[in-house]
């Protein structure tokens, strides 16, 4: 499924001219607040309605500047806010049946069930919104929308207003979410490691326009951050290759083999795995007698020093990584560009099973 | 009862109580629909609804009683026809004190919904819109019950103020007991009659306490509806 958005759109001072296609399953989009983000999504669900544009999800043409307006009431494209937005007078289980009431197509009432399984919701489907935890409200509001069954998903920065504990409780929730249901989802967010984590490709918006767009592979191992997006590290796609006796799974992708405990996730599965740039050493010569499993042989591609760290993307085979070192050690190890190295992994993260 | 207040005083009681309750439900469709316009369209003369809804709380209100009269009385002009037409006659009659009633407290009830409606969140309407949900579907099931609190306090509360209208009542259906004579026209009554503070006084402390438990109870219903 496609999402193609184009928007002009006067805002006060502030002028939206936006456009981007995305094919991907979760796309982020991405940028300081105030750069728009909230409008698109606002256009998007009908919402608002902008002066020039066009907006089509999948084949859909949901509005054309002039000619196609759909009211939001029946776009199909369900929305989870920032605050949750939950009815106050209803309890959580009616919350949850209200947009599933209102489809055009009803989910049957096995999706019922498992969507409060998968949200974790049995046990608080009695209780009135106005006792529940910020986590707990974003997980009904989250599940209320896919009981809509809409054809598109957005989701308007709907951990911001929670601390990272609970922001910690709803990644794997959303992740899960991603993996399980095949619905698009928009993804609204100003954490890149929110994004890095679900994204398949992120939009960046600077001052009502689009500043980049690509592949989140290419995006957050950008180490010039021309894109605005901080170059956190590097996310790829991996095969469960093997799960090897010594208690190690072995994780292959284009460029080599990662080593990590033992997954759940059978032989042939396809992960998505992340490499944080503060996790990856390097060594000019093989390192030998050290505990790190992960040894990746490397080429410099880029460097990028700023104050006391300096950030370097290497090419371990068509697979790009970020390492993120001290300025020190950059002078020290005479870095350069085209110059062959050792990335020494320190940790692995396993993030969600691959599209 | 009938050791404290005289026949004819609990007469006054009964009557007051029923044409405010009469009054109150009456107006309060009318008071939603109004509040529901002033709050959401900026349409052209909205001002001017807004000065016409809000005139019976400035106007004197014998003034509106007069101006009920002259639209409502037996020569008015849709006095004279609701009379020809469906045998309706409000003047001298209980049903006219509580047409009186309703329009001197209407302010007050427009004011109440019109505050709850602007206080709810429309954020809960987009929400509402985005899960399929169509106006009139709205208005039922979110706007609606989310101005419940506002809704029933604010008509609480113009009921005890309805229980006082004086002005109004007497100039437009006059003060006959058992049939117009509300507890603060028994109060006026009692007064013109010689020996009459005793009574007067009496009905001004039932009043008193009535005012405390209605306005208290508008309070409760405004703080405890969906907490």
């Amino acid at each position: 499924m496609s999402l193609e958005v184009f928007l002009q759109q006067r805002l006060g001072a502030f002028e939206l001219d936006i456009a981007f296609t995305t094919k991907g399953q979760v796309t982020a989009l991405f940028g300081p607040s105030g750069a728009g983000k909230s409008s698109v999504v606002a256009a998007i669900a009908g919402l608002s309605k902008p002066r020039q544009g066009r907006i089509v999800v999948g084949e859909r043409v949901v509005f054309e500047a002039g000619k196609t307006f759909i009211s939001p009431e029946q776009r199909r494209i369900a929305v989870v806010f920032q605050d949750a937005r939950l009815f106050p007078h209803m309890d959580v289980e009616a919350n949850l049946r209200f947009g599933w009431r209102r489809a055009a197509r009803k989910a049957d009432a096995g999706t019922i069930e498992h969507v409060i399984a998968l949200l974790g919701l049995e046990k608080i489907l009695k209780r009135r919104p106005r006792g529940l935890s910020g986590g707990e409200k974003s997980r009904v509001a989250l599940g209320r929308a896919l009981l809509a069954s809409p054809d598109m998903l957005l989701l308007d920065e709907p951990l911001a207003a929670l601390d990272q504990a609970r922001r910690e409780e709803i990644l794997p929730y959303l992740e899960k979410l991603a993996r399980e249901t095949k619905l698009p989802l928009l993804y609204v967010s100003h954490q890149v490691d929110e994004v890095a984590r679900l994204a398949d490709e992120i939009v960046v918006l600077e001052n009502g326009r689009v500043k980049a767009q690509g592949p989140v592979f290419e995006m957050l191992t950008d180490v010039n951050a021309v894109t605005g997006v901080p170059p956190l590290g590097a996310v790829f796609d991996a095969l469960v290759s093997e799960h090897q006796s010594d208690g190690l799974s072995r994780l292959s992708f284009d460029g080599g083999a990662l080593f990590v405990p033992r997954l759940a996730q059978a032989a042939g599965a396809k992960l998505r795995v992340r490499l944080r740039a503060e996790d990856i050493m390097l060594a000019l010569s093989e390192p030998s007698g050290i505990s790190a499993n992960n040894v990746l042989g490397c080429t410099v591609r880029d460097i990028r020093s700023f104050g006391d760290h300096a950030d370097v993307q290497l090419l371990c085979g068509s697979t790009r990584l970020v390492s993120r070192i001290t300025e020190a050690s950059r002078v020290r190890l005479k870095l350069e560009i085209g110059m062959k190295l050792y990335g020494v992994v320190k940790a692995v993260t396993v993030a969600r099973e691959a599209a | 009862m009938g050791d404290l207040l005289s026949p004819a005083e609990a007469d006054a009681l009964w009557l007051s109580l029923r044409v405010s309750s009469v009054a109150i439900l009456a107006a309060l469709p009318f008071a939603f629909l109004t509040a529901l316009l002033l709050s959401r369209r900026r349409f052209w003369g909205a001002g001017l609804v807004e000065t016409a809804v809000h005139l019976p709380l400035v106007l004197p209100p014998v003034a509106v009683g007069y101006l009920l009269l002259v639209v409502f009385g037996g020569r008015g002009v849709l006095g004279a026809w609701l009379y020809a037409a469906l045998g309706i006659r409000f003047v001298f009659s209980w049903t006219g004190a509580a047409l009186a009633s309703a329009l001197i407290t209407f302010p007050l009830q427009v004011r109440a919904i019109r505050l709850a409606l602007e206080t709810s969140d429309a954020g809960l309407s987009e929400a509402a819109r985005t899960l399929g949900a169509r106006p009139l579907d709205r208005l039922l099931n979110i706007t609606l019950p989310l101005a419940l609190p506002g809704l029933v306090s604010g008509a609480i509360t113009a009921f005890a103020a309805s229980l006082g209208e004086f002005g109004a009542i007497i100039t437009f259906v006059s003060n006959i007991p058992g049939e117009t004579q509300t507890l603060p026209l028994a109060i006026y009554a009692a007064l013109q009659a010689p020996g009459g503070e005793v009574a007067a006084a009496r009905l001004c402390t039932l009043s008193i306490l009535l005012a405390i438990f209605f306005v208290g109870l508008g309070d409760l219903a405004a703080k405890r509806i969906w907490r």
